[in-house]
């Protein structure tokens, strides 16, 4: 890696990809080269399951502003569903 | 230099791609290209960027071998399991990259292949871009039997301590010391990674320590730039550097 930015976290859920839709085990969430885009650098997202194999992965790149702006709208959405009461913490993925 | 070959010369490659036993012994994948024709020519350790062993760095090893080189490019990220180059990438990613230790056997083990070709002079150098270039800057400075090093834009030679892991303990600059192979570094002025300012402590270390080296800085190019296949590519400056390369190793390879 050459900047050596890259977090890795366990998660629980489902993503679509060509194959059709698949558990994913972790996200990783890196600011590094891209594969598309022309950027030098990009917020590279990655929600996979390696257990199946490294194909197992849907990949988002995004520059700096995009990734701000879904964050934001990440956290809103949650803190509504929290706030809504549709959202109790001991609903997990299962 | 590139395109300079008679029109009468027999110039030809083959290309193959082998495992081989790398660091702890473990089979790994490298892509293999060497002239034809007979004869003996010098190695060249290929070591590939971040982005994985891909397509572009079995074209970049292609054109060592058409210049006169057995070239060896071992696939660093073969113990992640396989598939296309950027989901092998991303997986090498999500694991925190590869240890510096493995990278340091696997490329020691491609030197010591290539030593025990026929069809080899025993005058090897190392060649990497971008993780690459910290890379082949990194297995000079920790394998004996380098006559040359050729580090492209490699981000990271310079690092923080913050910056430094487990997987990766020292930073490259810090064992310049120990290199006593040639260097040649190429980069654009307008990367961030490595900056001008990192860029021109290295050439400082390299000057304080004594050691054989020549930079090339390029305006208008930032990283990557002889990526043909991004937008980073920048021609002018990637066939310069191109040239640049196949003079530097002509001398201390060949010579």
């Amino acid at each position: 890696m050459c900047t050596m930015i890259s977090n890795t976290v366990g998660i629980r859920g489902a993503a679509k990809g060509r194959p059709g839709w698949f558990g994913v085990t972790q996200a990783t969430v890196a600011f590094d080269h891209p594969v598309n885009g022309g950027l030098e650098h990009a917020v590279l997202l990655d929600f996979s399951n390696y257990d199946l194999d490294p194909g197992a992965r849907i990949a988002v790149e995004l520059d700096l502003a995009s990734a701000r702006a879904l964050v934001e709208k990440l956290t809103a959405a949650m803190a509504a569903a929290e706030a809504g009461g549709y959202a109790p913490d001991s609903e997990t993925w299962h | 230099m590139w395109n300079s070959f008679r029109t009468d010369a027999q110039v030809s490659i083959a290309t193959q791609i082998i495992t081989y036993p790398g660091g702890k012994g473990d089979q790994i994948h490298a892509y293999v290209a060497r002239p034809q024709g007979g004869g003996r020519h010098p190695g060249v350790v290929v070591v590939h960027h971040m982005p994985g062993w891909d397509e572009f760095y079995q074209e970049f090893t292609e054109r060592l071998a058409r210049h006169g080189y057995v070239a060896i490019c071992p696939d660093l990220y073969c113990r992640f399991g396989h598939g296309t180059p950027d989901d092998v990438t991303a997986k090498v990613r999500a694991e925190g990259g590869v240890p510096d230790a493995t990278v340091v056997a696997d490329c020691g083990a491609a030197l010591a292949w290539l030593q025990a070709q026929p069809d080899c002079t025993g005058k090897m150098g190392i060649i990497g871009s971008c993780s690459g270039g910290r890379h082949a800057m990194l297995v000079a400075s920790r394998v004996p039997g380098f006559a040359a090093v050729a580090d492209l834009w490699g981000g990271g030679v310079i690092a923080s301590p913050d910056q430094l892991s487990p997987a990766r303990p020292v930073a490259p600059i810090d064992l310049t010391k120990d290199l006593t192979a040639p260097v040649l570094g190429i980069f654009g002025n307008d990367d961030r990674s490595p900056t001008a300012e990192q860029v021109n402590a290295h050439e400082a270390e390299l000057k304080r320590l004594g050691k054989a080296y020549e930079f090339h800085r390029y305006d208008g190019a930032g990283h990557g730039f002889f990526y043909y296949h991004t937008q980073a590519y920048r021609p002018e400056q990637a066939m310069d550097g191109w040239n640049k390369i196949f003079a530097f190793f002509a001398e201390h390879l060949k010579g």
